[in-house]
Protein backbone atom coordinates (compact mmCIF):
# COMPACT_ATOMS: atom_id res chain seq x y z
CA UNK A 1 0.00 0.00 0.00
CA UNK A 2 1.50 3.32 -1.06
CA UNK A 3 1.39 5.96 1.48
CA UNK A 4 -0.09 9.22 0.30
CA UNK A 5 3.23 11.18 0.60
CA UNK A 6 4.52 8.67 -2.49
CA UNK A 7 2.02 10.09 -4.69
CA UNK A 8 3.31 12.74 -6.75
CA UNK A 9 0.85 16.25 -6.53
CA UNK A 10 1.30 19.13 -9.15
CA UNK A 11 3.09 20.63 -7.20
CA UNK A 12 6.25 18.00 -7.48
CA UNK A 13 5.51 18.03 -11.32
CA UNK A 14 7.48 21.29 -11.26
CA UNK A 15 10.24 20.26 -9.35
CA UNK A 16 10.41 16.89 -11.16
CA UNK A 17 10.48 18.43 -14.63
CA UNK A 18 13.04 21.30 -13.82
CA UNK A 19 15.42 18.47 -12.22
CA UNK A 20 15.43 16.49 -15.32
CA UNK A 21 15.33 19.31 -18.10
CA UNK A 22 19.09 19.09 -19.17
CA UNK A 23 18.56 15.01 -19.36
CA UNK A 24 15.80 15.34 -21.29
CA UNK A 25 17.25 17.45 -23.15
CA UNK A 26 20.56 15.19 -23.98
CA UNK A 27 18.57 12.06 -24.87
CA UNK A 28 16.40 13.63 -27.15
CA UNK A 29 19.38 15.98 -28.87
CA UNK A 30 20.96 12.26 -29.65
CA UNK A 31 17.23 10.51 -30.46
CA UNK A 32 15.95 13.29 -32.98
CA UNK A 33 18.76 15.97 -32.98
CA UNK A 34 17.74 19.26 -33.84
CA UNK A 35 14.10 18.89 -33.08
CA UNK A 36 15.10 17.97 -29.50
CA UNK A 37 13.79 21.02 -27.60
CA UNK A 38 9.98 20.28 -29.48
CA UNK A 39 10.33 16.71 -28.15
CA UNK A 40 10.91 17.75 -24.56
CA UNK A 41 8.45 20.14 -24.49
CA UNK A 42 6.03 18.04 -25.57
CA UNK A 43 7.23 15.47 -23.40
CA UNK A 44 6.43 17.87 -20.43
CA UNK A 45 3.01 18.65 -21.83
CA UNK A 46 2.15 15.32 -21.83
CA UNK A 47 3.78 14.39 -18.76
CA UNK A 48 1.99 17.45 -16.79
CA UNK A 49 -1.49 15.69 -18.18
CA UNK A 50 -0.72 12.22 -17.08
CA UNK A 51 1.61 12.88 -13.86
CA UNK A 52 -1.78 11.66 -11.60
CA UNK A 53 -1.65 8.54 -12.63
CA UNK A 54 2.18 8.29 -11.92
CA UNK A 55 2.02 5.76 -8.70
CA UNK A 56 4.70 7.06 -6.64
CA UNK A 57 7.05 10.35 -7.09
CA UNK A 58 10.42 8.12 -6.59
CA UNK A 59 9.59 6.69 -10.20
CA UNK A 60 9.51 10.39 -11.88
CA UNK A 61 12.70 10.38 -14.00
CA UNK A 62 12.20 7.24 -15.70
CA UNK A 63 8.47 7.84 -15.87
CA UNK A 64 9.52 11.05 -18.02
CA UNK A 65 12.02 9.90 -19.57
CA UNK A 66 9.66 6.69 -21.13
CA UNK A 67 7.35 9.45 -21.94
CA UNK A 68 10.41 11.17 -23.68
CA UNK A 69 11.39 8.51 -25.76
CA UNK A 70 7.81 7.53 -27.08
CA UNK A 71 7.69 11.11 -28.27
CA UNK A 72 11.42 11.24 -30.23
CA UNK A 73 10.01 7.13 -31.72
CA UNK A 74 6.76 9.42 -32.64
CA UNK A 75 8.43 12.26 -34.63
CA UNK A 76 11.31 9.99 -35.66
CA UNK A 77 9.35 7.52 -37.66
CA UNK A 78 8.59 9.69 -40.30
CA UNK A 79 11.85 10.27 -41.41
CA UNK A 80 13.79 7.43 -39.90
CA UNK A 81 15.41 4.84 -42.35
CA UNK A 82 14.01 1.78 -42.16
CA UNK A 83 15.25 -0.88 -41.35
CA UNK A 84 14.83 -3.12 -44.99
CA UNK A 85 16.84 0.16 -46.12
CA UNK A 86 19.82 -0.77 -44.09
CA UNK A 87 21.46 -3.76 -45.38
CA UNK A 88 21.38 -6.62 -42.84
CA UNK A 89 23.34 -9.50 -44.88
CA UNK A 90 25.84 -10.87 -42.90
CA UNK A 91 26.08 -8.75 -40.24
CA UNK A 92 25.82 -10.93 -37.77
CA UNK A 93 29.07 -12.07 -38.47
CA UNK A 94 30.74 -8.70 -38.71
CA UNK A 95 33.74 -7.88 -36.27
CA UNK A 96 35.50 -4.72 -36.65
CA UNK A 97 38.30 -6.28 -34.66
CA UNK A 98 39.07 -8.57 -37.14
CA UNK A 99 38.21 -6.02 -39.84
CA UNK A 100 40.57 -3.90 -38.84
CA UNK A 101 43.17 -6.97 -38.05
CA UNK A 102 42.78 -7.94 -41.73
CA UNK A 103 42.57 -4.35 -43.59
CA UNK A 104 45.77 -3.08 -41.11
CA UNK A 105 45.20 0.50 -42.22
CA UNK A 106 48.14 1.60 -40.02
CA UNK A 107 50.49 -1.21 -40.60
CA UNK A 108 53.57 1.02 -38.61
CA UNK A 109 51.27 0.75 -35.26
CA UNK A 110 51.38 -1.41 -32.35
CA UNK A 111 47.95 -0.18 -31.18
CA UNK A 112 45.79 -1.04 -33.98
CA UNK A 113 42.91 -1.09 -32.74
CA UNK A 114 42.47 1.62 -29.85
CA UNK A 115 44.06 3.79 -33.15
CA UNK A 116 41.22 2.98 -35.18
CA UNK A 117 38.59 4.33 -32.57
CA UNK A 118 40.66 7.74 -32.04
CA UNK A 119 40.21 8.68 -35.57
CA UNK A 120 36.54 9.06 -34.28
CA UNK A 121 35.70 12.86 -33.06
CA UNK A 122 32.10 12.79 -30.82
CA UNK A 123 30.46 14.49 -33.86
CA UNK A 124 31.96 11.35 -35.97
CA UNK A 125 30.36 8.85 -33.31
CA UNK A 126 26.76 10.72 -33.63
CA UNK A 127 26.80 10.26 -37.01
CA UNK A 128 27.36 6.77 -37.68
CA UNK A 129 24.62 6.12 -34.94
CA UNK A 130 22.69 8.45 -37.39
CA UNK A 131 23.06 6.12 -40.00
CA UNK A 132 21.35 3.32 -37.41
CA UNK A 133 17.28 2.52 -37.89
CA UNK A 134 15.72 3.50 -34.84
CA UNK A 135 14.71 0.46 -34.39
CA UNK A 136 18.44 -0.44 -33.15
CA UNK A 137 19.70 3.03 -32.67
CA UNK A 138 17.19 4.01 -29.59
CA UNK A 139 17.93 0.71 -27.49
CA UNK A 140 21.39 1.63 -28.33
CA UNK A 141 21.76 5.05 -27.09
CA UNK A 142 19.39 4.20 -24.41
CA UNK A 143 21.55 0.95 -22.46
CA UNK A 144 25.20 2.13 -23.93
CA UNK A 145 25.45 5.98 -24.47
CA UNK A 146 22.72 6.70 -21.04
CA UNK A 147 23.14 3.54 -19.31
CA UNK A 148 19.69 2.17 -18.86
CA UNK A 149 18.86 -0.96 -17.66
CA UNK A 150 17.66 -3.21 -20.60
CA UNK A 151 14.86 -4.44 -18.81
CA UNK A 152 13.85 -0.59 -18.13
CA UNK A 153 14.51 0.33 -21.70
CA UNK A 154 11.83 -3.11 -22.78
CA UNK A 155 9.28 -1.36 -20.36
CA UNK A 156 9.49 1.82 -21.79
CA UNK A 157 9.67 0.87 -25.62
CA UNK A 158 6.82 -1.81 -24.60
CA UNK A 159 8.85 -4.61 -25.92
CA UNK A 160 9.63 -7.98 -24.62
CA UNK A 161 13.17 -8.10 -22.98
CA UNK A 162 14.39 -10.97 -25.61
CA UNK A 163 13.34 -8.32 -28.12
CA UNK A 164 15.31 -5.61 -26.95
CA UNK A 165 18.31 -8.10 -26.72
CA UNK A 166 18.00 -8.86 -30.14
CA UNK A 167 17.83 -5.60 -31.20
CA UNK A 168 20.84 -4.05 -29.38
CA UNK A 169 22.94 -7.44 -31.02
CA UNK A 170 21.48 -6.32 -34.22
CA UNK A 171 22.21 -2.99 -33.22
CA UNK A 172 26.37 -3.36 -32.01
CA UNK A 173 26.88 -5.35 -34.96
CA UNK A 174 25.20 -2.36 -37.82
CA UNK A 175 27.07 -0.08 -35.69
CA UNK A 176 30.65 -1.68 -36.03
CA UNK A 177 30.23 -2.29 -39.28
CA UNK A 178 28.64 1.54 -39.72
CA UNK A 179 32.20 2.67 -38.05
CA UNK A 180 33.89 0.82 -40.58
CA UNK A 181 32.65 1.91 -43.83
CA UNK A 182 32.55 5.87 -41.97
CA UNK A 183 35.77 5.68 -41.95
CA UNK A 184 36.43 4.12 -45.33
CA UNK A 185 34.26 7.05 -46.90
CA UNK A 186 35.15 10.04 -45.17
CA UNK A 187 38.96 9.30 -45.52
CA UNK A 188 39.86 8.78 -42.14
CA UNK A 189 42.26 5.84 -42.89
CA UNK A 190 45.12 7.33 -43.49
CA UNK A 191 48.52 6.45 -41.17
CA UNK A 192 48.11 8.83 -37.70
CA UNK A 193 50.60 11.29 -37.42
CA UNK A 194 53.26 10.26 -33.95
CA UNK B 1 33.13 -26.14 -26.55
CA UNK B 2 32.13 -23.56 -28.43
CA UNK B 3 33.65 -22.28 -31.46
CA UNK B 4 35.43 -18.62 -32.34
CA UNK B 5 32.31 -17.83 -34.50
CA UNK B 6 30.27 -18.72 -31.65
CA UNK B 7 31.83 -16.82 -29.18
CA UNK B 8 31.92 -13.43 -30.90
CA UNK B 9 28.54 -13.49 -31.33
CA UNK B 10 27.87 -13.47 -27.54
CA UNK B 11 30.64 -11.39 -26.79
CA UNK B 12 28.61 -7.92 -26.15
CA UNK B 13 25.93 -10.66 -24.37
CA UNK B 14 28.89 -11.67 -22.21
CA UNK B 15 29.60 -7.88 -21.42
CA UNK B 16 26.12 -6.57 -20.54
CA UNK B 17 25.83 -9.64 -18.01
CA UNK B 18 22.56 -10.97 -20.15
CA UNK B 19 23.82 -14.71 -20.82
CA UNK B 20 22.81 -17.80 -18.70
CA UNK B 21 25.25 -18.92 -16.53
CA UNK B 22 25.40 -22.19 -18.88
CA UNK B 23 26.65 -19.40 -22.18
CA UNK B 24 28.72 -17.57 -19.82
CA UNK B 25 30.87 -20.59 -18.75
CA UNK B 26 30.92 -21.38 -22.30
CA UNK B 27 32.63 -18.21 -23.39
CA UNK B 28 35.12 -18.15 -20.08
CA UNK B 29 36.42 -21.57 -21.13
CA UNK B 30 36.61 -20.72 -24.91
CA UNK B 31 38.40 -17.21 -23.67
CA UNK B 32 40.80 -19.25 -21.38
CA UNK B 33 42.75 -20.58 -24.50
CA UNK B 34 41.73 -18.10 -27.43
CA UNK B 35 43.86 -15.76 -27.49
CA UNK B 36 42.49 -14.01 -30.52
CA UNK B 37 38.84 -13.73 -28.50
CA UNK B 38 40.69 -12.60 -25.80
CA UNK B 39 41.70 -9.73 -28.05
CA UNK B 40 37.93 -9.26 -29.43
CA UNK B 41 36.84 -8.86 -25.66
CA UNK B 42 39.14 -6.23 -24.94
CA UNK B 43 38.23 -4.86 -28.15
CA UNK B 44 34.24 -5.03 -27.19
CA UNK B 45 35.10 -3.27 -23.97
CA UNK B 46 36.77 -0.13 -25.34
CA UNK B 47 34.06 0.16 -27.94
CA UNK B 48 31.13 0.15 -25.50
CA UNK B 49 33.25 2.94 -23.89
CA UNK B 50 33.61 4.60 -26.82
CA UNK B 51 29.87 4.88 -27.52
CA UNK B 52 29.30 5.98 -23.65
CA UNK B 53 32.04 9.21 -23.75
CA UNK B 54 29.67 10.69 -26.33
CA UNK B 55 29.89 13.76 -24.51
CA UNK B 56 26.72 15.02 -23.13
CA UNK B 57 25.52 18.11 -25.11
CA UNK B 58 25.24 21.22 -22.90
CA UNK B 59 21.48 22.53 -22.99
CA UNK B 60 22.23 26.45 -24.25
CA UNK B 61 20.40 28.90 -22.04
CA UNK B 62 17.95 29.99 -24.48
CA UNK B 63 16.23 26.47 -24.35
CA UNK B 64 16.45 26.23 -20.70
CA UNK B 65 14.78 29.50 -20.20
CA UNK B 66 11.58 28.40 -23.23
CA UNK B 67 11.48 25.14 -21.16
CA UNK B 68 11.19 26.89 -17.85
CA UNK B 69 9.07 29.04 -19.52
CA UNK B 70 6.68 26.28 -20.52
CA UNK B 71 6.44 24.84 -17.42
CA UNK B 72 5.46 28.03 -15.81
CA UNK B 73 2.29 28.28 -17.89
CA UNK B 74 1.71 24.98 -17.25
CA UNK B 75 2.09 25.53 -13.23
CA UNK B 76 -0.16 28.81 -13.47
CA UNK B 77 -2.65 26.53 -15.95
CA UNK B 78 -3.11 23.90 -13.65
Amino acid sequence: MLESSDRPTKETFRALAESQLPRLYTIARRLVGDDAEDAVQDALLKGFRSFDRLERAAAGPAWLTSILVNVCRDRGRARARAPEQVSLDTVDEFSLYRKIADEDPFPYSDSLHLDFLELFEAGDVRAVLTRLPDLYRIPMLLVYVDGLATKQVAAMLDAPLGTVLARLHRGRKLFERELWDYAETNGLLVEPVR
Amino acid sequence: MITCAEAVRQLWDYLDGALPDEDRQAIEDHLGFCRRCCGEVEFAEELRAFLARDAAEEMPDDVRARLRATLDELETAG
